[in-house]
């Protein structure tokens, strides 16, 4: 797989659109189909892309172990913490809307929600591309 | 304050899921530090419980909407006299559970892997406050994913190789079962256009003729009874309850089983209602007589069996019956009776499955032959054995009496006169198996040098255990304490006000 030169031409060309286009996913996600759940899926699509195309030793230094669990925990906290936020302005779990009055910024609730959306977006890739590496780094050569 | 209870019913979630991460973060510091924040994380639950359990008591039921969406359009968790209560249990039981683990842990789990398994531990308490507390279908769905997920991983968890395809076998029935549950609620969908508990219960009797609902009703009671594995269901739970570490037995064998009891009674009477399981589609009937099967099969196998652990996974599926065998007669006092049987099982197989466990930690002792004349080494545990196996049998004044009696008097009222004997035969089963443990325990020869004789089991795990064999004695003695909570959460469940 190393040797063609095709298929790694191919990839270095189309992951940063792939990545792009995951971005483009999860800000849709606030106003329309899309979301973090499914532009997180497809950005660590591009992860495991790269991990077809170049292999485990072609990902060392830009993957680990380490860095997808301290994302995936990062999402979730972004995810909660803006909740939670919303608690801190007298609404309920989730209800943008009362920080958005409070603040009297319009429009914020869309912000909050791409917000949240990323956070699962972060969470979504990072799992997705820890379940590949324990597959794929049998020998754990890129764990910490 | 109030504003603070308001939030509380989310905050019961949110705070343990970011808790879970905190314990995995802070494992990463220094293993040590997971535990304390796992049982800060599960005290706060179990604190958050009993003050909504209160709230609802004296406030009436309350509903809190995610995102300030009202249903149908949002999900709402709801809290009534009957999951507050239940909830109240299990978090309970999973506080115990947790102090229980302090050293407990260390038996099955290596070292290296205590960081991930308080993490899967904790995720798998808030899966079922999630599930207990959710008035969304789907929702239940998802807390039900949640909750088997962790109980995989973490019946998987032991040492052996024995533990890996008994998590494995679990793993198979487990999905299939969430494949029922998630195509009855398609077919509630398809029947209602609506997913919310509340809605679907006053939508449905409209198409209560529909084959599809029928067919959503069916397809529930298969994926449920396969969880909380009803008699011929049950294939999974032995090799699950034996094989996994001591604490995840502890955990499942009480506050799974019991929640996803709560959850198949929730569906029955919440969604369904008492009017369609006695008129629109009889089984009733049916369910009482699979229960009687359950009582009787599963106690039976549990005689057979040499290894404790096993005996009281068997004893659990007849148990398991009992539960079943209220929802069969559902009147007034047997559904009391099932709903404290839920409670009394929790208590007295919690305190069974931790002496089990504390056996196995100072002897490494699992055939119950070799427990010969244990109670010289191990009085207090062997004493919290005795009274948790008397509450077990149902001898008077144990709580373990009190739900088998209120039980019986349902029968009876039922004029169900057969059913009320096989409830007596169980309870004659059941001390068969439990005493022959306490006649070795007690009345064994004590070879010395066979047991490399420990001392008592250590403190962290012989407070839990005591805690739990006095509460089997003194709910049963002040049970119209529990029964203020349960009367009112039946008359909700029967459709009263």
């Amino acid at each position: 797989m190393r040797e063609n030169v095709v298929i790694r031409t191919v990839s270095r060309l189309s992951i940063p659109f792939i990545q792009l286009f995951s971005l483009y996913v999860i800000v849709h996600g606030a106003s329309g189909a899309g979301g973090g759940f499914q532009g997180g899926v497809v950005f660590a699509a591009s992860f495991i892309l790269m991990l077809i195309a170049f292999g485990l030793s072609g990902i060392r230094g830009r993957i680990s172990e380490k860095g997808t669990m301290v994302l995936a925990a990062t999402g979730v906290f972004i995810y909660a913490g803006i909740g939670l936020l919303c608690i801190l302005f007298s609404g309920n779990y989730l209800a943008y809307a009362a920080i958005e009055s409070a603040l009297g910024i319009p429009h914020l609730h869309g912000l909050l929600i791409d917000l949240v959306e990323a956070g699962i977006g972060i969470t979504v890739m990072a799992v997705m591309t820890s379940i590949i590496l324990d597959f794929a780094d049998k020998e754990g050569n890129i764990r910490d | 304050m109030n504003a603070v209870i308001a939030q509380l019913p989310v905050l019961i979630l949110v705070v343990p899921i970011v808790g879970a991460l905190l314990i995995l973060l802070a494992g990463k510091v220094n293993r040590n530090f997971s535990y304390p924040v796992t049982l800060a994380t599960i005290s706060f639950q179990f604190a958050a419980s009993l003050i909504l359990l209160s709230a609802v008591m004296t406030g009436g039921t309350i509903h809190y909407y995610l995102g300030g969406w009202p249903p149908p359009m949002g999900i709402e968790l709801v809290l009534d006299a009957f999951n507050s209560f239940v909830l109240v249990v299990i978090l309970a039981m999973a506080l115990l559970t947790a102090v229980w683990a302090r050293q407990g842990a260390a038996l099955d789990i290596p070292p290296e892997k205590t960081v991930p398994f308080f993490v899967v531990f904790q995720l798998l308490v808030t899966g079922l406050c999630g599930m207990t507390i959710t008035g969304d279908i789907f929702n239940l769905y998802v807390f039900v994913e949640i909750t088997s997920i962790a109980a995989y991983v973490l019946v998987a968890s032991g040492r052996g190789a024995r533990s890996l395809i008994a998590g494995f076998n679990y793993l198979v029935l487990g999905s299939i079962a969430a494949g029922f549950i998630v195509l009855g609620i398609g077919y509630l969908y398809v029947a209602t256009g609506t997913l919310n508990m509340g809605e679907l219960a006053a939508m449905l009797p409209a198409s209560y003729g529909l084959a599809t609902v029928h067919a959503a009703f069916l397809f529930l009671m298969i994926g449920f009874s396969i969880k909380v594995a009803f008699f011929p269901l049950h294939l999974w739970l032995p090799d699950a309850y034996t094989e996994s570490p001591a604490v995840v037995t502890i955990l499942i064998a009480t506050a799974t089983s019991k929640v996803t009891a709560y959850a198949m009674i929730r569906v029955i009477f919440s969604v369904f209602t008492p009017q369609y399981i006695t008129e629109s589609f009889p089984v009733t009937e049916v369910i009482l007589i699979i229960a009687a099967i359950a009582i009787i099969a599963g106690a039976v196998l549990a005689i057979a069996q040499d290894n404790l652990k096993r005996m009281l996974a068997y004893s659990s599926i007849s148990q398991m019956g009992y539960i079943m065998f209220a929802i069969g007669i559902a009147n007034q006092i047997a559904l009391e009776g099932g709903l404290l049987h839920i409670m009394a099982h929790a208590v007295m197989k919690g305190c069974l499955f931790m002496v089990a466990g504390m056996i196995i930690y100072r002897t490494g002792i699992t055939g119950i032959h070799q427990m010969s004349g244990l109670s010289r080494t191990m009085p207090l545990t062997c004493a919290a054995f005795a009274l948790a196996g008397a509450s077990m049998i149902g001898i008077p004044p144990t709580i373990g009496f009190m739900s088998k009696y209120y039980l019986v008097l349902g029968a009876v009222e039922a004029g169900q006169y057969l059913a009320a004997a096989v409830l007596l035969i169980g309870s004659l089963l059941a001390a068969v198996y439990i005493w022959r443990v306490i006649e070795i325990m007690y009345f064994g020869d004590h070879h010395e040098g066979a047991l490399h004789s420990g001392p008592e089991a250590p403190l962290s795990m012989l407070v839990p255990v005591l805690i739990l064999a006095a509460s089997c004695l003194l709910l049963g003695l002040f049970v119209d304490i529990p029964l203020e909570i349960i009367g009112p959460a039946v008359t909700l469940l029967l459709g009263g006000s």
